[in-house]
């Protein structure tokens, strides 16, 4: 057990130490190091293939490592899990047919030690309206709100969702996050993994961006995000001051080469107005949008050693 | 344990879910009716035919109800409800354990409807019969509820149902469910090695009071241990894939 700056014994500290898994000759995981305190909101943030899923199966005990430990509040996943401290929405995975709405989260929560109130769970999650439905008959968008729902059964200390707005379009997407911040916040530890930029952006306080099944970037959203979501300006400037250049607002960080300045930029536009107001002698301006994909690329080339397989 | 409430729906669901165990419920009572009806005063080697042909068709459609164990695990693995599931308290044990009940809860409701049935058709048997007989019938349908097990976990939700009803109906045709298939010979032997000829026999205590031999209670633990070892594998394979 940890304890926290006050001395209170709390009960959902995540530790995951080199952790590797690998299916056959896809190496999904490399060596994950996290530390996630309690109350923190993480996303995982990563393309397709980052290793997101796998290192979630892996804190979920849904997959055993090949290498390195999962402890949630020093337990093994499945102790934690039996004490109803984990809930999870996976990534995939249909409702059990032939029950009502209802009748399922009723099933589930007798599984528990102290489940919630059912119908009180059902208004929060706006499932209510429903309940009553057969689950075979529900809506793509009802479907994910029952299973976030389900998540939500047990009151869970630490919540797992695993891309939980793959399958919505904008609207819903919008709307799961509204309830999200509303009822899955209060006072759990949130991890979830996501490849939207604007969703860990939105919601989470710590961004943990993994590529190639490593951690490649971890830190305060804010910060992550300035690696990632920036605009470039590259310019021709003799005699140009990086420390200066660093301090304008907007950029984020500054390289020279020669002549040729690159700046990596959170507010390119700023930027760009103080740049060309201070710099007269500034030519050959071109201003880049950096993607996400390009990002992680990038930021994988500093960490990826080049004899190990793709 | 199980909790209640949990083990309540699994069965609602079961009941409300016909499409498994409705055949086997209903063919073996519709052949029933239709074959020892007009038989309804034979003799069959010395034993009145209702009797007779009420304890095959017992034997065929309980060995068809537990079996829908797999097809209700096929279907909720193409779900991803197993996963679902493990990140519930719920062993994979209990999991297992409430399958096959739910699959031996169809198979007294078979049992239940065909004894009906016969003793409609004239069937009288003493007390202690009707108890010994349907004892030994659940016992002999343990290997049939691990079979089920083990294929639920190696069938997806689409292959499984022609499979078990393909299965069902070689295990009863080949055990004599349906008429004895050989009484002597190299085909008795052979067939004896098969736990649906010993699930028949159990049904056949009704009316020869025979116990099974050594044999039987041999053929029956052998299949039973067989098949909860591929079970076993089949589950453990299924659950370390991603």
């Amino acid at each position: 057990m940890n304890q926290t700056a006050a001395g209170i014994t709390t009960a959902t500290t995540i530790e995951l130490r080199g952790l590797e898994k690998s299916f056959g000759p896809i190496r999904a995981v490399r060596g994950v190091d996290l530390t996630i305190s309690p109350g923190e909101v993480v996303a995982l943030l990563g393309p397709n293939g980052a290793g997101k899923s796998t290192t979630l199966d892996m804190l979920l005990g849904l997959a055993e490592p090949d290498r390195g430990t999962v402890a949630i509040a020093g337990r093994p996943p499945d102790e934690a899990i039996r004490s109803g401290a984990v809930g999870a929405m996976l990534q995939t995975g249909g409702l059990l047919r032939d029950l009502t709405v209802r009748e399922l989260l009723t099933m589930l929560a007798s599984l528990y030690p102290v489940p919630v109130d059912v119908d009180e769970l059902m208004e929060l999650t706006g499932v209510a309206d429903f309940a009553r439905q057969r689950t075979e008959k529900l809506s793509g968008g009802q479907t994910q709100r029952v299973r976030f729902a389900m998540a939500l059964v047990s009151d869970p200390d630490l919540l797992v969702l695993d891309e939980p707005t793959v399958a919505m379009d904008v609207k819903t997407r919008q709307a799961f996050w509204t309830s999200m911040r509303t009822i899955g916040r209060s006072a759990r530890t949130v991890v979830f993994a996501t490849h939207y930029l604007e969703e860990a952006d939105l919601y989470a306080d710590r961004i943990v961006l993994l590529a190639q099944g490593r951690v490649v970037a971890d830190g305060p959203t804010t910060e992550v995000k300035a690696m990632v979501g920036t605009r470039t300006i590259e310019a021709t400037l003799p005699g140009a001051d990086p420390e200066r250049l660093a301090r304008v607002p907007g950029v984020a960080a500054c390289q020279v080469r020669g002549e040729v300045v690159t700046l990596t930029c959170t507010d390119s536009d700023t930027a760009l107005r103080t740049l060309l107001a201070a710099h007269p002698a500034m030519h050959d301006v071109v201003v880049r949008g950096a993607g996400l994909e390009e990002a992680f690329l990038e930021l994988t080339a500093d960490h990826h050693a080049p004899e190990e397989e793709a | 344990m199980i909790p209640v409430t949990y083990a309540r729906y699994e069965l609602v669901r079961a009941v409300r879910n016909g499409r498994f165990f409705i055949f086997s419920l209903v063919f073996p009572l519709v052949l029933f009716l239709l074959v020892a009806g007009p038989n309804k005063h034979e003799e069959l080697a010395g034993v009145p035919f209702p009797v007779y042909y009420m304890t095959g068709m017992v034997a065929w459609g309980t060995m068809g109800a537990i079996l829908t164990t797999g097809g209700r695990i096929a279907v909720e693995r193409s779900l991803g409800w197993h996963r679902q599931l493990r990140v519930t308290p719920l062993t994979a044990r209990e999991y297992l354990v409430g399958k096959v009940a739910i699959g031996y809860a169809m198979a007294l409701g078979s049992i239940a409807l065909l004894y009906a049935a016969g003793i409609g058709m004239g069937v009288r048997l003493p007390a202690g019969r009707w108890i010994e007989m349907t004892a030994m019938i659940l016992i002999g349908l343990v290997p049939f509820a691990v079979l089920g097990v083990y294929l639920g976990h190696v069938l997806n939700a689409e292959s499984i149902a022609p499979a078990l009803g393909g299965i069902t109906a070689l295990f009863a045709l080949l055990g004599g469910a349906w008429s004895p298939v050989a009484t002597d010979g190299f085909l008795l032997h052979l067939t004896q090695l098969l736990p649906s000829y010993w699930l028949v026999r159990a049904g056949q205590i009704a009316f020869d009071g025979g116990a099974w031999p050594a044999k039987a209670w041999i053929v029956i633990g052998v299949w039973t241990f067989v098949g909860a070892r591929l079970a076993a594998r089949a589950w453990r394979r299924d659950t370390q894939r991603a």
